[in-house]
């Protein structure tokens, strides 16, 4: 049977005429990438501002009158939900996803155009509900990112009344967008791949999306079941997770419902969560790695066996969030085993891409510092994790700054620096225009110090003792006045480390019309998406003919080839070669 | 699936060029679908699992089991069933007749099963009437909890449905006979399993105290 790639078959042509269309309600996957992306860019602003005045609080407490317990709850909660879902998930997701997943896999758009575009408007549906609950009366909910009932729902948390029923509802619209997303991206992978496309010539991008998509296909589910019930208790009055409960002095109606069932729940979405962000991010950065340093991706098998064996296991590790809710301790003692067991592909991850550089022709592009600064971060935010997943470990470090510091490391920055990497080392594709390279290592030198400059410090923090969470720490004896010292510092740099964040955003600006024009592969890369007709790519992606993948995605420095890198789509008969030399292909990577 | 995580794809075989990899005999829509009813799966799932374990509490009174709770005898569900499964006979009726290319019964068969799936959620909704009559409200007890939530949670997926239905039906003219023999194959897929669903959820709802008992005591609860 001859060879039709699905996405050229004629009935999902949609030809976009009026500037409604291509910009607004549109279906090119990588306008809605950039909807995806700026929206959610936009949202995170507003989370980093949350985060900033937290931190003037814990720095300076009683110097801002407008920062009540209240209003620095409401901070604390808004400021975790936004940056995990609705920053970190949207933006490597919906938006990488979106951009990369059909030029990379050599498509002309996504599998189902139109359920991208509802996707895109559905999450913006998501965003403005939950901004909304900043106008309601009682503002935003204040019960934590966890949300845990029976405080999340009762009087005297903040946002107890529509706070919390504005955030459920947002999180479910937003669910509803992801799942019309992800069926599109793990439908577009598996179907729409050009001719010689196999799964195993995908770069590891594309391998990251495809299983966090999965992943959060599968995890999703488990938030909106949570939010569901937890809207049933809150408005009709049911008892799934309230138990009998005196509240302000009054006995309520509700009966022995579970509140540590919701945590369970909770925790069954909130861990796959983390890889949810996580892998994407793994994908990108092996891909800006190799490039960058001019070398293969050191074993490239084992690193796609790892994004599996990961996701795979994220599913049972979700209760090391929960050693202090009790539990049984054969419970403690498997979800500690395989909380260290995940440790062991995550691990093979980060040497691969030490060995990678190893020996590599390392450039040091913004692209490339951004990526090795995750290496570091995320060693970092890694190991003390293997602290975290110990029972006993855990148990005195709980509901400390040093648990803030872990996964602020892990989660916070390490994506928010991978994230970085993606966004300068594709800005050229996605704009066709050159950053501003000495605004981007500048932008890079002031994140990444100032990152350690906030997140270092509170591992000690942690150790004393110190809660989060706390709007005040009041009189307490166990911590001493330095500790308010180091809170202070820490709160001069996170102000540093937010105002370098504009340097970023003026450099995104800027370039767009001050740039120099990038041309067609700046980076000379291997994979598709950098040998499209045009840069930007057009509509359509590609020319009359589709690409057609000859090799995988890491042909770069090949002996015997002229150039130190083979595009995917060129045949081994059409490398230029070095006078007098074959091209040698290794047996073993 | 192991063979082809196990590929060295830098070795730039031929014979890995020469397909794209990939079943191109399913079609893009049928991919998708499993993977929705994959997501389906495990929300139902889930919900199941908590109703397990807070069929455990001592507060938690089952809706079967003693002769005057509401589903020891639950005929007016099997009525329901029945018609649900009216609708699952016709959305198949439809694809076969797709295949043969008999249009007009095609249509007709789309139309009844939306026509019976409506019926459906409106025999859903009388049940509700007649729980509330009866003074089991929402509120009053985590089973009556879980049963509105699961019927209303299983009409919704009925619901979405239908609008598909109607997309199709208002469309089937002018598809290709190709394009209406997978969409009415998928709808029916998709009614099957929301009548497997109900029938799940009909055997759980009526269950007995005892029977939640071995099924938690099974799930480890």
């Amino acid at each position: 049977m001859e060879h039709v790639a699905i996405a050229d078959q004629v009935e999902e042509l949609h030809n976009p005429s009026s500037f409604i269309s291509k910009y607004v309600w549109s279906q090119d996957h990588k306008v809605i990438a950039i909807q995806y992306g700026i929206t959610a860019i936009l949202v995170g602003l507003v989370a980093l501002v949350l985060s900033g005045l937290m931190r003037l609080q814990l720095g300076f407490p009683e110097s801002f009158d407008f920062i009540d317990p209240s209003s620095y709850l409401q901070f604390v909660t808004m400021h975790g939900m936004i940056m995990v879902i609705y920053l970190l998930t949207a933006l490597l997701l919906g938006g990488f996803g979106n951009y990369l997943i059909p030029l990379m896999i050599g498509a002309r758009d996504m599998v189902f155009p139109y359920l991208n575009m509802l996707s895109y408007w559905t999450y913006l549906l998501a965003v403005i509900v939950l901004l909304a609950s900043f106008f309601v009366p009682g503002g935003p909910t204040g019960a934590g990112w966890t949300l845990y009932p029976p405080q999340a729902i009762l009087d005297g948390t903040p946002g107890y009344d529509m706070g919390i029923v504005l955030m459920l509802l947002s999180l479910a619209i937003f669910i509803v967008a992801f799942t019309m997303g992800g069926l599109n991206y793990v439908t577009t992978i598996l179907q729409a791949r050009t001719k010689g496309m196999t799964l195993m010539r995908m770069p590891l991008s594309i391998w990251g999306i495809f299983v966090a998509t999965i992943l959060g296909l599968l995890a999703f589910p488990a938030l909106l079941v949570s939010a569901i019930m937890m809207l049933f208790d809150k408005l009709l009055s049911t008892s799934f997770f309230m138990p009998a409960i005196v509240s302000m002095g009054e006995q309520l109606d509700y009966t022995g419902g579970s509140p540590i069932l919701f945590q369970h729940l909770f925790w069954f979405f909130g861990h796959p969560e983390v890889y949810i962000v996580a892998l994407p991010a793994f994908g990108m950065v092996s891909d800006v790695l190799a490039v960058h340093a001019r070398k293969n991706i050191f074993g490239y098998r084992m690193m796609v066996w790892a994004i599996v064996a990961i996701g795979a296991m994220s599913f049972v590790v979700w209760a090391h969030h929960m050693y202090v809710s009790g539990m049984h301790p054969a419970f403690g003692f498997f979800f500690a085993t395989t909380t260290l067991i995940i440790a062991v592909p995550t691990a093979i991850k980060v040497y691969n891409w030490v060995l990678t550089l190893w020996r590599g022709n390392i450039h040091l592009t913004t692209p490339m510092l951004f990526a090795i600064g995750f290496i570091f971060t995320f060693t970092h935010g890694g190991l003390t994790g293997l602290f975290l997943g110990n029972v006993v470990i855990d148990l005195p470090l709980s509901d400390t700054y040093f648990v803030v510091a872990h996964f602020h490391m892990v989660m916070g920055v390490s994506p928010i620096l991978v994230l970085f990497a993606a966004l300068y080392h594709w800005y050229p594709l996605i704009t066709g225009k050159m950053f501003n390279a000495t605004l981007g290592k500048l932008h890079f030198w002031c994140t990444f110090l100032g990152t350690y400059a906030i997140y270092l410090p509170m591992h000690y923090l942690g150790f004393l003792g110190v809660p989060r969470r706390y709007y005040a720490m009041g009189t307490t004896d166990f911590i001493p006045e330095s500790a308010q010292t180091l809170n202070a510092s820490i709160t001069v740099a996170a102000i540093l480390v937010g105002l370098a964040q504009l340097i970023f955003i003026a450099n995104v600006i800027w370039s767009i019309f001050k740039g120099e024009k990038s041309g067609p592969n700046p980076w000379h890369a291997t994979s598709l998406e950098w040998q499209a007709e045009q840069i930007p790519p057009a509509h359509g992606n590609w020319g009359e003919k589709l690409p057609e993948v000859h090799r995988w995605a890491y042909d770069f420095s090949v002996p015997g080839a002229r150039d130190d890198y083979i595009p995917q789509n060129m045949s081994n008969d059409d490398v230029p070669l070095e006078p007098g030399q074959t091209l040698q292909i290794r047996e073993e990577h | 699936m192991f063979a082809t995580l196990r590929e060295k794809s830098w070795l730039n075989s031929p014979s890995a060029t020469a397909s794209g990899g990939f079943n191109s005999e399913i079609s893009r829509k049928t991919v998708a679908l499993r993977f929705f009813l994959a997501v389906i799966s495990v929300l139902f799932s889930l919900f199941i699992v908590t109703f397990l374990a807070r069929s455990q509490f001592p507060d938690f009174q089952a809706l079967a089991g003693q002769a005057w709770q509401p589903f020891t005898n639950p005929q007016q569900l099997w009525v329901n069933t029945g018609i649900l499964l009216a609708a699952s006979v016709a959305i198949q009726f439809a694809s076969s007749s797709a295949k043969n290319n008999r249009l007009l019964a095609a249509n007709i068969a789309i139309a009844l099963c939306g026509l019976f799936t409506l019926a459906f959620i409106g025999a859903q909704i009388l049940v509700w009437q007649h729980l509330i009559d009866l003074g089991y409200f929402v509120a009053s007890n985590p089973a009556n909890s879980y049963f509105y939530l699961f019927t209303a949670i299983h009409g919704l997926h009925l619901v979405g449905g239908i609008f598909v239905l109607l997309r199709l039906g208002l469309r089937s003219t002018a598809q290709t006979q190709n394009s209406l023999i997978i969409s009415t194959s998928l709808c029916a897929n998709y009614w099957h399993y929301l009548l497997l669903v109900w029938v799940l959820l009909f055997a759980l709802l009526t269950s007995t105290p005892d029977t939640y008992k071995t099924l938690a005591a099974l799930c480890g609860f």
